[in-house]
């Protein structure tokens, strides 16, 4: 599994603090860090935001396409589906 | 002239009311359904007591037998404060308008069969008043309960019942074409006809049932629980094909309603259950006697409304009942 690290990082407000606290705790491995308005979080290798785990916090719906509402970047290949997002590295895609 | 930018991290020196970060354990950011709901119960200094109540404080936890170590323990999963709820259903009440405007501007309603219409008038429409009562119920259950976390939702329950009964006007006055004769009608209906009176008569009982968790359980999770998924789904699918699927698009808000609120009742009463096994038990008790009745009460309204159908179709929802009061934490 590869270990080089890839990134999110998302403006820091109302509605993405259900999605990084979902994204922390789905992702152990994964380092949360706090910027002026934007956190980012790096993870070695892959990192996953689940559809069920943010509906989870925030009571209602969610579509994992209004996490681009409050994106400003990320690194890593991309795999999306109507579940989850997934970064990972290369072909490294479990 | 050389610019430098320059980002400055400008901290918060708190992230939230410190009356929240106590109860959140630390102080982090709190949501805006968090900060709107917790520790917002009036507690001390009722200085009066009620002249009509002297045993009791203005508000009093011992109003119910059910007992809280934490009354903020109750979460509303919708996480619904006044500015959540207020845009939520003002977005689903333009959906529904829209599709009751369908069914109005063609007359799809109006052009019924005779048989279907004379259900849908006797058997439908009379529920706005079932509605009412829903309405009421949780107004009592807002006065005299305690706890924002657990008031709060009821209060914007009592409106939603409100909208709830709109509806169903609406569908009476695009049956009647506006004149408002099927609402006099679905009034005699729930007055007198007997398939309403077992309905009629728990709502009635319910309107002077002191305890209000007791209240609670008979109106939101038995009666609503029974009687919504019978109407709405069972009844509802039986007449819709013959209403040209507009009976459907009529209530479609109602169906989805149906799954938001339960998720509320839910963890309401889950999280009651969870509590202590003396709750548990009353919380069974009530269960148990409210259902009973209910079982009672539907069962000339189904056989009314589905004829040869009827038994089976109540079985099927009282079994779902039941395996809904399981996940609960309820037993019988």
């Amino acid at each position: 599994m590869s270990q080089i690290p890839v990134f999110i990082a998302l403006q820091s407000n109302d509605d993405t603090r259900p999605i990084i606290d979902a994204i922390g705790s789905d992702n152990p491995q994964a380092r949360v860090s706090d910027y002026p308005a934007m956190v980012k979080i790096d993870a070695p290798g892959r990192l996953v935001i689940r559809r069920s785990s943010v509906e989870e916090r925030l009571g209602r719906a969610w579509d994992v396409q209004e996490l681009h509402l409050n994106l400003i970047s990320l690194s890593g290949n991309i795999d999306e589906t109507d579940e989850e997002f997934r970064l990972y590295r290369g072909d490294d895609n479990r | 002239m050389q610019v430098d930018i320059q980002t400055n991290g400008i901290r918060p020196i708190r992230q939230t009311f410190s009356f929240i970060a106590r109860r959140l354990g630390a102080d982090k950011p709190a949501s805006r359904y968090q900060e709107a709901t917790i520790d917002m119960q009036p507690e001390a200094n009722f200085h009066y007591r009620p002249l009509w109540q002297p045993e009791y404080a203005l508000y009093d936890q011992r109003r119910t037998a059910i007992r809280m170590t934490d009354w903020y323990a109750f979460k509303d999963p919708r996480q619904y404060y006044y500015g959540t709820y207020t845009m939520a259903r003002a977005r689903q009440q333009e959906a529904a308008e829209k599709q009751l405007e369908f069914v109005e501007k063609r007359g799809l309603l109006a052009a019924v069969d005779e048989g279907t219409r004379a259900l849908l008038l006797e058997a439908v429409v009379p529920l706005r008043h079932y509605e009412w009562g829903a309405n009421m119920n949780n107004c009592y259950i807002t006065g005299y309960g305690w706890g924002a976390a657990v008031t709060q939702a009821t209060m914007f329950a009592t409106m939603d019942r409100l909208g709830l009964a709109q509806i169903i006007s609406r569908i009476g006055l695009a049956i009647d074409g506006g004149d408002g004769s099927s609402l006099a009608h679905a009034k005699q209906q729930w007055l007198q006809a007997q398939h309403w009176q077992g309905v009629r008569r728990l709502i009635e009982n319910l309107f002077v049932t002191k305890d209000w968790f007791e209240v609670f359980i008979g109106q939101n999770l038995v009666l609503d629980g029974l009687l919504q998924p019978l109407m709405f789904r069972r009844i509802e699918a039986a007449l819709n094909p013959h209403t040209g699927n507009a009976l459907s698009l009529a209530t479609s808000f109602i169906n989805e309603w149906i799954d938001d609120t339960s998720r509320w009742v839910d963890a309401t009463v889950k999280t009651a259950a969870d509590e202590s096994p003396d709750n548990a038990r009353q919380l069974s008790q009530w269960r148990q006697l409210w259902r009973d009745e209910t079982m009672l009460a539907l069962e000339p309204l189904a056989r009314h409304a589905l004829g040869a159908a009827a038994e089976e179709t109540l079985a099927a929802v009282v079994r779902d009942f039941d395996a809904r009061s399981v996940r609960l934490g309820l037993s019988f």
